[in-house]
């Protein structure tokens, strides 16, 4: 079946089968493997990526079929070009990562999270990435890159360097 | 922090690694695609123990497009392959099934196909014919040998080995006479490292015959050797490289069969092969840990002072005893069972069985076996408390391994290098505020409220190893770092080590800027490949600081002498009156004349005069002893006396792994550490039924916590340096690992005592909790 | 982890979709959410040949209250409800609560609550929620729409009063008046498990504060959610206070019939719903302003 996904803004038409999750569909199809597939059952949060702007969506829970017409934004997708999203600045300046598998879907989580709740505590952190597993880190300084992202997110785009 | 040339190891530098990984520009193994590259599925076994009766690959040949070839145990043995010498050596372990299955999703077929969907379906269309054949789940009854599961072993028995260690007479006579003692049965339950990553590889014979492999593994260089060995491929023409690994942990240590699946099927079929494992692939048939049977027992005086310890245990190895052991350690480093107390004389034995479940006995996240043995012992002194009436901090110390007493020779001949156990203690309890806690906990005990607080003081060891005592496969667990130094002052350093997430990009930098006086940002650091790496054992059981970390240094060291030939050059004087100081060359006793490492540098290439071009270096170091990094940790939990439910309301870890390089790298490794330790204690394991059936095949069974569960880690650290470690330094990244779940559960006992309860095995769930309590209640009745 | 091969089809408006279930028959299944359907198809438990992609379907995506009920489309996702903007309201407190800790936070997103109560998973949280609110469900087909109350909806585990040819297109739940507060109550051994046990309770008091309607349903408790009407009965007429809280939560425990599994064994697990019953009475009593 042919499709039209358009991806960080790039419109990408394949033709797939209706069986292709979209977390395939994206690495392979798309050649984006900054989205990681970690698990069998929706419980990693790995695979991540955020749907038509504000919906945080496990790619390997949904058919590449599904999102035809839709707009997807991967972790290729974050940076404005070479300037990272605060999101990226926060987990590198709060070793927010290590092995690296759980980021990509963690910081698309967060993105998702923030939308909604600009202004989330420490709880509501916590509470909003309860579907995204780390291995590495303990999820503490998770919440610091998260914390120091959402600060920055919220001051006037002209204060931010 | 500054980062600027000079001073690094100490400093909180932010990882170099992290632009690729937060970019999603990381290479991790499935990212990798070669043209024309064929997908590799398994057939797996859903029987724990069957005798294979046909295997019929029709159907998925000739119905299921884009299927190419199939292979099974029997063409495997054909082509004598049919079984891999496990990293121990004590064992050979079935690839695909031969004759028969040993445990549940044991692989017995691969299929090689154009797509992943078209292997999925191949794999499905294989119809396998089994005769099943009595199960054994459980390493006591395998040990009464009425079914034999491994009659192609030489020794008709299910028990692997016997392994002890230390004085068994004078252990015993010395507990028949102590005054008080106690013994308990302390379950170490099986569980899966469980990476996000699961393990996978991209198998293909480039154009001049060489084997490319791209493999999740933590010990590349062993991968390479053990396949020249197992396949008779030259070593030459085998290029193992390990690419970003998501998390290792202990998992991607062994080989696995798929690897070798792979490797065949790209052999055979002349094209790329990738071979992905899926989660349930990962935790059903890949390394597991634990699954240690400790029977503890301690004896003292009437006033506290411990006599003697025995432990012996059972343990379960699966189906094939994979266990990534040095050769000479069935049992791991399980003497260090001793902990941080000063026991006269002590006896430790492990026995060995097969079962119809998983292979292996991997170390997770810890120094072979280590864990079980720190939380042998420090349950054990907390079993020990209770019996004496004596609070546990107490008993602690009055046995601690003093600080004058370092080096200090266990009864089970390990020699420990440094410590300061009372202070390191001390620094918790202070920082905690246990006094307050007691009395709090004693406010809370009147109103029947079960509020608990646990300790574990543990010593582990790692950085395997001594030549004298360590290998795997005969090759010895050295480590290994080659640096070189560019015109500019910029440089390369790779090492044997082969880091999952442990910042080794970061800190083998730091070390090389601290002992060189450059700028660890542009010290490039290369892991993995083994056509450039130089020669090393791996990354695990957390011996990279205590081993590649020392052959960084001593390789810098290496090009600080010859950079000093060239220095004293520059500087106009004899290679005697130049001195290292400051992060400079310097004239003796003239602080003016200096030269820094980047004038010489760069000298090296423009102006050597007479010494050698160029500034490189290479060490390969052997280690002389293991490190032995300690900590004290505190739980504070409140059990929900009608839910069973324990919240940790505060843990503390206070940690000493000597000279720290990246105190956030550091950091970053106990907060994860700690995750793990909890999440052993309270809801990780890997559980079979009496029937060999796997109950935690993926994770909305086998429990990792998230975000929401787990709790906040307070850490603080101590700092006794390692005297023999080149720059003082430990590790550290398993010792969280290693110290918590007796932390965890000492302090769960310790809220439910005052009820008369004494053990409750791991993982304590809340129907354990409340069961424990129920049943405390109607003892009382 | 790789479903079969199947048909996908995307229906663009209802009649199309229910054009198409009527055409397949049982070789199709409706795709909503998805986040129950697709991990079963992704170990091959579930392999329809004929999948009938709702989710462009913009008319069944609302959550509205009309004539006394609150309504919640065929597509309309958990999180729509967790993020409601009247969902802090003490009325809606059961749906506030079960919307927080449905699955996790990012299946919320694209799981859906009638998508939910079709699946009928014994351990499901929008079930037992929907029994104790007394929500009904509207279901279509061929020969027109018919409204089914939940309790003739939920049949047996994963079995509920849809046939082939037909699907639910909304789930209604009676809008209670203001002195109506509920609760769920979910033991869960991590976010993301199903339930170790689970409760969902809602209760109305009178202008004399006595107990004026109560809906008590259990979740994880036997093969399909299941209310405990004689809790309910205990506690109508009743004033709020320990003693009734207590016999309710007995009733809890009578009622419950769970299996034993790796969460707990059923006398724990028996127990844990007389708990949560009790919890949840007294959460919702006390968010009326009542302290039994």
């Amino acid at each position: 079946m042919k499709v039209k996904v358009t991806v960080n803004g790039v419109a990408y038409e394949r033709d797939v089968k209706p069986r292709t999750l979209l977390a395939y569909f994206l690495r392979e199809a798309c050649g984006l493997t900054g989205t990681h597939v970690g698990c069998d059952t929706s419980n990693c949060g790995c695979c991540v990526v955020v749907m038509d702007g504000g919906r945080a969506v496990k790619s390997c829970t949904m058919f590449a079929v599904q999102a035809d017409g839709h707009q997807i934004m991967t972790v290729e997708g974050l940076a404005n070009g070479a300037t990272l999203h605060p999101l990226q600045q926060g987990f590198w300046d709060q070793h927010g990562l290590q092995c690296g598998y759980c980021t990509p879907g963690m910081m698309l989580t967060a993105y998702a999270l923030l939308k909604h709740n600009p202004n989330p505590s420490e709880a509501d952190i916590r509470e909003g990435l309860a579907g995204n597993l780390c291995r590495c880190t303990g999820y503490q300084n998770i919440v610091k890159a998260v914390q120091q992202a959402a600060e920055k997110m919220r001051e006037p785009v002209s204060a931010r360097s | 922090m500054s980062t600027e040339a000079g001073h690094a190891v100490g400093v909180a530098m932010k990882r170099k690694e992290d632009p690729r990984f937060i970019q999603g520009k990381g290479n991790y193994v499935d990212d990798l695609t070669i043209p024309g590259m064929l997908y590799l599925a398994l057939v797996r076994s859903p029987y724990p123990h069957a005798e294979i009766k046909k295997i019929d690959i029709a159907d998925a040949m000739k119905k299921v497009p884009g299927v190419k070839a199939i292979i099974t145990g029997k063409d495997l043995e054909a082509a004598g392959l049919g079984w891999l010498p496990t990293f121990h050596g004590f064992d050979k372990q079935m690839v695909l099934g031969i004759g028969k299955v040993l445990f549940q999703y044991q692989e017995v077929a691969a299929v090689f196909a154009e797509s992943r969907e078209a292997a999925a379906d191949g794999a499905e269309a294989v119809q396998v014919e089994y005769a099943p054949l009595p199960v054994v789940a459980d390493p006591f009854t395998s040990k009464t040998d009425q079914v034999l599961l491994r009659p192609d072993r030489e020794q008709k028995t299910n028990h692997i080995f016997h392994w002890e260690v230390g004085d068994k007479d004078a252990t015993m006579r010395a507990l028949s006479s102590s005054p008080r003692r106690i013994k308990e049965r302390l379950w170490f339950q099986r569980c899966h490292p469980a990476p996000l990553e699961p393990c996978g590889c991209v198998a293909y014979f480039d154009t001049m015959g060489r084997l490319q492999f791209h493999v999740t593994s933590q010990a590349p260089h062993v991968y390479r050797t053990a396949l020249a060995l197992v396949t008779g491929i030259p070593e030459d023409k085998i290029h193992v490289v390990s690419p970003d690994i998501g998390g290792g942990f202990g998992n991607k240590v062994p080989v696995y069969p798929g690897y070798v699946c792979a490797i065949v099927g790209a052999l055979k079929i002349g094209r790329a092969v990738k071979w992905i494992e899926s989660r349930t692939e990962n935790l059903t048939s890949t390394g597991f840990a634990r699954d240690y049977h400790m029977d503890v027992e301690i004896g003292a005086t009437e006033d506290g002072r411990v006599t003697a310890l025995h432990v012996a245990t059972t343990a379960d190895h699966g189906a094939f005893d994979a266990a990534a052991d040095p050769s000479k350690y069935p049992a791991g480093i399980f003497g260090i069972v001793t902990g941080s107390y000063a026991f006269p004389v002590a006896h430790a034995e492990v026995d060995a069985y097969f079962t119809n479940k998983a292979p292996g006995g991997i170390a997770y996240r810890c120094s072979f076996r280590v864990t079980e043995a720190s939380y042998a012992i420090e349950r054990g002194m907390d079993i020990l408390a209770d019996e004496l009436g004596m609070d546990a901090a107490e008993l602690r110390r009055k046995n601690f391994i003093r600080k004058d007493q370092f080096p200090y020779p266990s009864a089970l001949g390990f020699t420990y290098d440094s410590g300061d156990y009372h202070k390191t203690l001390d620094t918790a309890l202070d920082a905690i505020g246990y006094k307050q806690l007691l009395e709090e906990q004693a406010e809370k005990r009147a109103r029947g409220e079960l509020m608990g607080i646990g300790l574990s003081t543990f010593t582990e060891v790692v950085g395997a190893g001594p030549s004298k005592h360590f290998d795997i496969l005969g090759i010895k667990m050295f480590d290994s770092a080659e640096i070189r130094i560019h015109p500019t002052g910029a440089g390369i350093v790779r090492a044997g080590t082969k880091s999952q997430g442990q910042g080794h990009e970061t800190t083998w930098a730091q070390i090389v800027a601290e002992e060189l006086g450059l700028d660890p940002q542009t010290i490039m650091v290369e892991e993995g490949d083994t056509d450039t790496a130089p020669y090393g054992l791996g990354t695990y059981a957390s011996r990279s600081t205590p081993t590649a970390g020392a052959a960084i240094a001593m390789a810098a060291r290496r090009i600080r002498e010859k950079a000093r030939k060239i220095a004293a050059h520059l500087l106009e004087v004899g290679e005697t009156d130049v001195e290292w100081k400051d992060y400079k060359f310097q004239v003796k006793g003239v602080p003016s004349k200096t030269v820094t490492m980047k004038e010489v540098a760069f000298a090296a290439y423009t102006n050597m005069a007479q010494n050698e071009p160029g500034l490189e270096a290479t060490f390969y170091y052997d280690p002389p002893n293991m490190t032995y990094p300690n900590g004290a940790y505190v739980a504070v939990v409140d059990v929900d006396r009608e839910t069973g439910e324990v919240k940790v309301r505060r843990f503390l870890a206070v940690d000493d792994c000597g000279t720290i390089i990246n105190p956030m790298v550091v950091e970053g490794q106990i907060h994860g550490g700690l995750t793990e330790g909890f999440a052993i204690a309270f809801m990780q394991e890997i559980q079979y039924d009496g029937d060999g059936n796997n109950l935690n095949t993926n994770f909305t069974d086998y429990l990792l916590p998230t975000s929401l569960e787990t709790p906040h880690w307070e850490t603080a650290k101590t700092i006794t340096p390692s005297p023999h470690h080149p720059i003082g330094a430990k590790g550290v990244g398993e010792s969280p690992n290693v110290g918590s779940p007796a932390a965890f559960v000492n302090a769960v006992i310790d809220a439910l005592s005052p009820l008369g309860v004494r053990h409750i095995d791991m993982p304590i769930t809340r129907d354990k909790v409340w069961s424990a309590i129920r049943a405390a209640e109607d003892r009382k009745k | 982890m790789i479903p079969a091969a199947f048909e996908y089809i995307r229906a663009h408006s209802p009649d199309e979709a229910l054009g198409q279930l009527q055409k397949h028959g049982s070789d199709a299944r409706v795709l909503a959410g998805g986040q129950s359907l697709i991990p079963a198809m992704r170990f091959r438990l579930a392999r329809p040949a004929v999948l009938v992609d709702i989710n462009g379907i913009g008319s069944f995506d609302y959550i509205r209250v009309s004539n006394g009920t609150l309504n919640i489309g065929a597509i309309a996702r958990d999180s729509a409800v967790e993020h409601a903007s009247w969902i802090g309201e003490c009325k809606w407190s059961l749906l506030r609560d079960v919307s927080r800790v449905v699955a996790d936070p990012v299946v919320r997103q694209t799981g859906t609550v009638v998508g939910s109560l079709c699946h009928n998973d014994p351990a499901g949280d929008w079930t037992a929620t929907s029994l104790a609110a007394r929500a009904s469900v509207v279901v279509r087909g061929k020969s027109g729409q018919r409204i089914v109350a939940i309790d003739q909806f939920l049949i047996d585990s994963f079995t509920t009063a849809v046939s082939n040819g037909e699907m639910v297109i909304e789930v209604r739940f009676p809008v209670p008046d203001d002195r109506t507060a509920g609760s769920y109550q979910k033991v869960e051994r991590k976010v993301g498990d199903f339930a170790t046990a689970a409760a969902a309770v809602q209760v109305s008091l009178a202008v004399d504060g006595t107990i004026r309607t109560a809906g008590v349903a259990l979740s994880a408790a036997g093969p399909c959610a299941v209310r405990v009407a004689e809790a309910e009965r205990l506690l109508v007429g009743q004033k709020p206070g320990a003693d009734v809280i207590r016999a309710a939560a007995a009733e809890a425990s009578k009622k419950s019939d769970p299996q034993a599994d790796l969460r707990g064994s059923v006398a724990y697990k028996k127990h844990l719903a007389g708990v949560l019953v009790a919890r949840g009475l007294q959460q919702a009593f006390e968010r009326l302003g009542v302290k039994p």
